[in-house]
């Protein structure tokens, strides 16, 4: 178990490695840059844009966004945050599920 | 991969939610029936190994970035129904905090990444093995495949916005661009750079599961790659 958790803190460790490639994805532009790119924000885009706030958007910090260890820690933070969550979610899931069979897995 | 939100029509929005429902039913049933709750843990390393991997961007030489995503890992350790759970936890939980992909394109998000990834990794890892192939190379190879496929899907998908939902002049409602830029684009990306990447991932992850002793908590979680009854 030791040896998973340090290998899961080191990819946690490494992920801002994941914002040194430059540009946004092909497909997943914002607004300013669907209007960069095609002249105009098409009217369904804009008008759905923001369905809910997100509590880290981007993988960031709101506003801690400087420069670049500004924007490694809040990336950090955010995998720190994403797996505790999944964590809670299957640990709920885990909770819901009656002790019913023992196999030999 | 992550469609944001907007860029898709409520209506394919609609259609992508009403096919995965049933899919995730049916790998809902199909993991209640094949794992019991000790594999719970296991799943939920799978979710958090794919929410990890999918933040370590690439650069694609075309000025964009992609990512590998773990899918056809999961697949090949947990069975590819145990992997459209986690993956797609892993994506709810991207949408909802971090808005990687729209809240309301998950439905289509889930089909891509979530569902034809794994399948269509674990079905090449599948036929090569039964071809006597060696497992780490066979997943390798599956991985690669899903994750095109699933890139091949979401350009679908994003290529037929401007197709089936424009303004009375032919402007554009949501994505702009049709099939002709938009598939290229995400198999390119795919092909060339995140293909690799998946495949590395998950070629090395599985040569070192094949390894690990009983003793190793990872020994159950691969279980499906021992062929060990699950």
């Amino acid at each position: 178990m030791k040896k998973i958790l340090s290998a899961f803190i080191v990819l946690v460790v490494l992920t801002p490695l994941g914002l040194l490639a430059p540009g946004s994805a092909w497909g997943e532009w914002g607004l300013d840059e669907i209007k960069e790119k095609v002249g105009f924000i098409p009217q369904g885009m804009k008008h759905f844009s923001e369905v809910i706030k997100n509590i880290l958007p981007d993988y960031g910090i709101p506003g801690f966004d400087k420069n670049f260890y500004q924007s490694a820690l809040g990336y950090i933070l955010s995998a720190v945050v994403g797996i505790a969550v999944i964590a809670l979610i299957f640990w709920l899931i885990a909770k819901l599920i009656p002790e019913t069979k023992e196999k030999a897995a | 991969m992550h469609i944001p939100e907007g860029y898709l029509s409520p209506q394919t929005c609609g259609v992508m939610g009403a096919v995965m429902l049933p899919i995730w039913a049916a790998t809902g049933r199909k993991v209640a029936k094949t794992l019991d709750k000790k594999n719970i843990p296991m799943m939920a390393m799978g979710a958090a190994f794919s929410f990890i991997i999918m933040m370590f961007n690439v650069p694609i030489p075309d000025g964009t970035t992609a990512h590998a995503v773990g899918a056809t890992l999961i697949a090949v350790t947990l069975g590819p129904w145990a992997a459209t759970i986690a993956v797609s936890v892993a994506l709810v939980i991207q949408s909802l905090l971090f808005g990687d992909g729209g809240v309301l394109a998950l439905g289509a998000n889930c089909f891509n990444m979530a569902f034809v990834a794994p399948f269509v990794g674990y079905l090449i890892y599948l036929l090569i093995v039964k071809l006597k192939g060696n497992k780490p190379i066979a997943a390798a190879i599956g991985s690669y495949i899903g994750i095109n496929c699933a890139a091949l899907a979401a350009g679908t998908e994003l290529g037929l916005q401007p197709l089936l939902f424009h303004a009375a002049n032919g402007t554009a409602l949501y994505f702009p661009y049709g099939l002709k830029l938009a598939i290229p684009a995400m198999l390119f990306a795919h092909l060339t750079i995140a293909g690799i990447a998946e495949a590395v991932v998950t070629g090395l992850v599985v040569f070192y599961l094949q390894r690990v002793g009983e003793d190793n908590i990872l020994y159950r979680a691969s279980g499906n790659l021992r062929g060990l009854p699950q």
